[in-house]
């Protein structure tokens, strides 16, 4: 599972919080970005991420990809 | 692990609110056409209320009907194409309150299509009046004060068809991780029973509208978890099983 990563496209986050709170290992988190829209995206801390997919299940704007790493 | 949203999804910028559970919803559903093949054959028919703005989220062929009525609808769509899985996609306003009779009725006949219920509490497109299904006291535009349960019932569709003899009926969240595996797995049997011809398949998804209840969407979140699914008890009441129609 650890060789997993979320890849993120936050244009379509709508910063609604979902995948900050319910993700295990507090990777993602809000910081200063913000998308054409005027909403606060998601940004992901990508050292801490586990592959586990628990933010692409509760995303409602398909924001995330979880891909398995090739190396 | 790999993890990718199925080819149906547009990701058009829709007018789904941040935090909307119609968003989830709509994955689930393209990802059990994918896993299921049946992407280019499914026919969905869709609600005016904000279950509309699906249509451009995903590539089905896809029908609009008049307000309450994508169930009668889709009855007509499935004796005209029998061959092809058929749903109606639609909110708990819709499909519970002007759209009563024709749910009591499909389901009284029970007519071989799915129904997917997404149940937030509220009439959420038109901005969030009280529906059969507000809980008590919550307090809605047209119920400041609370909805009173001494002049207002509250609408558990489990009580109404769950004698019936139909073939599936089941309510999963929309809130967290593992509610949400467990709404796919449950949307998932109800395309299975379709194609097995056993009738009619209903399940309600508890389901998120912040801006209507007014909450910060993860508590909107919490909301669906604790207060929601406390009062509409998730998991399946009729699973019938190849007894045919
Ligand atoms: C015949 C008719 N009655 C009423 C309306 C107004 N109307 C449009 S959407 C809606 C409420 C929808 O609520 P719900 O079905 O719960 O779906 P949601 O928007 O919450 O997903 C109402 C009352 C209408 N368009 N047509
Ligand atoms: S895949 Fe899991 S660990 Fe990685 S960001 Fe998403 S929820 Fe967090
Ligand atoms: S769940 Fe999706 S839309 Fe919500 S904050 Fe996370 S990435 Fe953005
Ligand atoms: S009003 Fe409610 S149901 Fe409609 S898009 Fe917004 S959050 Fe979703």
């Amino acid at each position: 599972m650890g060789s997993s990563k979320a890849v993120l496209d936050s244009s379509r986050c709508k910063g609604c919080g979902y995948c900050v709170e319910e993700c295990p290992k507090d990777a993602l988190f809000f910081g200063k970005h913000t998308s054409d829209k005027g909403y606060t995206t998601v940004e992901l801390n990508e050292e801490a991420c586990i592959g586990c997919g628990v933010c692409y299940r509760v995303c409602p704007d398909y924001v995330f990809e979880i891909v398995e790493a090739t190396e | 692990m790999n993890l990718k949203v199925p080819e149906s999804i547009t990701f058009a910028k829709t007018g789904f609110c941040p935090g909307c559970g119609h968003g989830i919803a709509i994955r689930l559903i393209a990802e059990v056409m994918e896993e299921m093949a049946l992407t280019e054959k499914l026919l969905a028919v869709v609600d005016v209320a904000c279950s509309s703005l699906a249509i451009d989220m995903w590539r089905f062929d896809t029908v609009m009907a008049a307000h309450g009525r994508p169930i009668p609808t889709a009855v007509g769509v499935k004796h005209i194409r029998p061959e092809n899985p058929v749903m109606a996609y639609f909110g708990d306003g819709a499909a519970y309150n002007i759209g009563m009779a024709e749910t009591v009725h499909a389901a009284l006949r029970n007519d071989n299509i799915c129904v997917f219920v997404v149940n937030n509490s509220v009439f959420g497109m038109t901005g969030g009046q009280m529906a059969a299904t507000t809980l008590p006291w919550q307090k809605t535009v047209t119920s400041p004060y609370g909805k009173d349960p001494k002049k207002y019932g509250t609408l558990d569709i489990t009580k109404v068809i769950g004698q019936m003899d139909i073939a599936y009926l089941a309510r999963g969240e929309l809130s967290g991780a593992a509610g949400i595996e467990q709404s796919k797995k449950m949307i998932k049997k109800a395309f299975e029973k379709q194609l097995a011809n056993e009738g009619f398949c209903l399940v309600e998804l508890l389901s998120e509208c912040p801006t209507n209840l007014g909450m910060a969407p993860v508590d909107m979140m919490k909301h669906v978890h604790t207060a929601m699914a406390g009062y509409f008890k998730p998991g399946e009441f009729i699973d019938k099983g190849g007894s045919g129609r």
